[in-house]
């Protein structure tokens, strides 16, 4: 219970203050569709430079949580999901909202993400220190593999193509190997003099995140979203709750269902909503009525993609392993205050894990009573043009990545990886893996060494990283991932047209 | 699919093929050797797959991702020539605060979809200028101290 012993220290004034910030802030920005939640926790990073490290996770993780429920925000009123994370909710809450009924279906977004969200944080809270206990076992190759798992499961989860997945990932690893090896002191891949001390995550992040996304909107160009925010009427929130808890049905799925999701790297909150939006309309006596405006359609959208928030941080707290992209910033939010996550942080730095967990668990009703204030005002913002939102996004990206060391390096660097991932994903290739694979490259390859140095030393080195039936599950899990991906992918082409792909990303992009 | 998006996917997956040949290439002739095992180890995966991608392409069997066309780059032209020259020159030559300015002003006239020939339109696209370059220096220079190439307000 030791997450009782550090709760009071998310009520310290600056705590809560940045958490109320973090909270307000990440509605805000959840709700303006093409900033997803992702690029909102990069763009914060420069700013916990000068906060404690708890501090710093508390506005991170506040935004984090906000984001994805304030995505349901333009979802519901304007027809247009604030992240990929809230596209089941467009069904039902949008249509909802054109009967009169947007204050209900708001209301029951964010209670139903409220309750999906305190779910997950509780299963964070309980799962992360076993699991922590458990890793204190892992060894070198346990850890090379892990790492490795990391790259391959996103790779190929993550990605429309297993094949573009996991070259993504290598792309990523090859970059985390640019600069000064660590071991011999000698040079490698360093073709121009910004990238002399390696390439620094956080402008990475920044770029890879933040830069395609503002070159999506200057592809709009001069085009304003037509999208019309619906007003709402007033609707007693006393209904609401009790609305959302007589469907238990929707609630329990969509909790569980996105619970389950969260703990499997690389499947994120898209897939979590449409899989718990799809089970509650198998499950449900009123199947028929999904797609019409019906309430349970929104509580298991938004209680599942809530739900994921805590657990998709467990392999980052325990393991040291970021389960999703969204892991994968705040790892470089932690680093940057030079914690480095895994099994020792709950001994060596409990303060700043258990008060970072706490503030997830507060944050959710935080959440859901500011959700319910600010809705108008975030959809609002939702109908600023694309030009303008780029500019502002392209400013804050500039500052915040010169802001890490001072150094146009960054910028440069922040740029031309931000410019190289837009187009990169206009064939098919995704950020998750390439930033993963930067990010877990220095962990794999530090352990291979380690490893390689005691396998030559003992029983050789296919003996030590070859053995064990941990090296073996761990070695297993890769192979089944990308074996299951490669037939999903195969039995997906037989029965999907070529203009049904296209027509499909077209959507979704 | 027209031919469009495949050639261009013959070319994306071309320069990533020879990005991958040429990392393997260093990886497998520089010295100390012991310095780029692991980079070895990648990149032999690295140009594997970017082989195995690049021939797809060339037989026209990537199926993943649309290309851009011509109408996004239309759109997208302007827009990236701006950020290039504010990042890569005007950014260090001007100064971070007076460059953000002027690319700020440039991108929003030129992505705003408000009529040109208004004054009204002009007068907003100052002011949102104005107030986004009080808040950034707020935030960086005030809150968070960062010190720019040609230093505050510069």
């Amino acid at each position: 219970m030791d997450f009782l012993f550090y709760m009071g220290d998310v009520f310290m004034p600056m705590n809560f203050a940045l958490l109320l910030l973090g909270t307000v802030g990440g509605l805000i920005l959840g709700a303006t569709p093409g900033l997803s939640p992702t690029m909102a926790v990069a763009l914060l990073i420069p700013f916990t430079f000068q906060l404690e490290p708890q501090q710093g996770l508390i506005l991170l993780g506040a935004a984090y949580t906000s984001t994805v429920a304030g995505g349901a925000v333009s979802a519901i009123l304007l027809k247009i999901p604030g992240a990929p994370a809230n596209i089941a909710t467009t069904l039902d809450g949008h249509t909802m909202a054109t009967k009169g009924e947007g204050a209900k279906a708001l209301q029951l977004s964010f209670l139903a993400s409220a309750v999906g969200g305190l779910f997950g944080v509780f299963l964070l809270i309980f799962l992360t220190p076993v699991l922590a206990q458990w890793a204190l076992a892992f060894g070198p190759s346990h850890l090379f593999w892990l790492a490795i798992l990391g790259v391959t499961v996103i790779g190929t989860l993550d990605s429309s193509s297993v094949v573009k997945g996991l070259l993504s990932g290598c792309i990523g690893l090859w970059l985390a190997t640019i600069g000064f090896d660590d071991i011999m002191g000698a040079q490698r891949f360093i073709f121009h003099p910004a990238v002399s001390g390696g390439i620094n995550v956080i402008p990475a992040l920044i770029g890879l995140f933040a830069i395609p996304q503002i070159i999506t909107m200057l592809t709009k160009g001069r085009s304003r979203s037509d999208a019309e925010v619906i007003k709402v009427r007033r609707h007693p929130i006393r209904l609401a709750f009790v609305e959302v808890f007589r469907r238990k049905t929707a609630l329990a799925i969509g909790t569980i269902t996105g619970s389950v999701i969260g703990l499997i790297p690389g499947v994120g909150g898209q897939i979590a909503g449409l899989v718990a939006y799809d089970q509650s309309k198998k499950f449900s006596k009123e199947g028929e009525k999904f797609g019409t405006g019906h309430s349970e359609g929104v509580i298991a959208a938004e209680s599942a993609n809530n739900a994921m928030v805590g657990p998709s941080l467990v392999p980052l707290l325990t393991l040291s392993i970021p389960g999703s992209p969204t892991a994968a910033v705040l790892l470089g939010g932690l680093l940057i205050h030079g914690i480095f996550p895994g099994p020792d942080l709950f001994m060596n730095y409990p303060e700043v894990a258990w008060t970072f967990i706490d503030s997830m668990l507060i944050g959710q009703i935080l959440m859901c009573v500011f959700g319910l204030y600010i809705a108008g005002f975030a959809a609002s913002v939702a109908r600023v043009p694309h030009g303008v939102m780029a500019a502002v996004v392209l400013g804050l990206a500039v500052f915040g990545s010169y802001s890490v060391q001072n150094s146009m390096g960054d910028v440069y660097v922040m740029a031309t990886l931000g410019v190289a991932m837009y187009f990169l994903e206009r064939f098919g290739f995704s950020a998750a893996p390439l930033v993963l694979g930067l990010i877990l490259g220095p962990i794999a390859e530090a352990n291979f060494i380690q490893g390689a140095m005691i396998a030559n030393a003992t029983v050789g080195l296919g003996s030590y990283f070859f053995t064990g039936w941990l090296n073996w599950l761990l070695i297993l899990i890769v192979v089944a991932s990308v074996s299951y991906s490669v037939w999903m992918e195969i039995a997906h082409r037989r029965y999907t047209t070529k203009e049904d792909a296209v027509a499909k990303e077209e959507a979704l992009s | 699919m027209t031919d469009l998006p495949r050639s261009q996917h013959i070319i994306a997956s071309g320069l990533i093929a020879a990005v991958g040949l040429t990392v393997a290439a260093i990886s497998f002739t520089q010295e100390p050797a012991d310095a780029f095992v692991f980079p070895r180890l990648i990149s032999s995966v690295f140009a594997v797959l970017a082989i195995w991608t690049f021939g797809k392409a060339v037989l026209g069997r990537s199926k993943v991702g649309n290309g851009l066309s011509a109408q996004a780059m239309r759109n997208l032209l302007p827009g990236l020539m701006v950020m290039g020259i504010y990042v890569y020159w005007a950014a260090k030559a001007l100064g971070f605060y007076t460059s953000t300015t002027i690319a700020f002003f440039v991108l929003l006239s030129l992505y705003d979809p408000a009529p040109h020939g208004r004054l009204g339109t002009w007068l907003k696209r100052a002011a949102i200028t104005a107030g986004f370059m009080a808040v950034i220096y707020g935030l960086f220079a005030l809150l968070l101290n960062v010190f720019t190439p040609k230093e505050i307000l510069f």
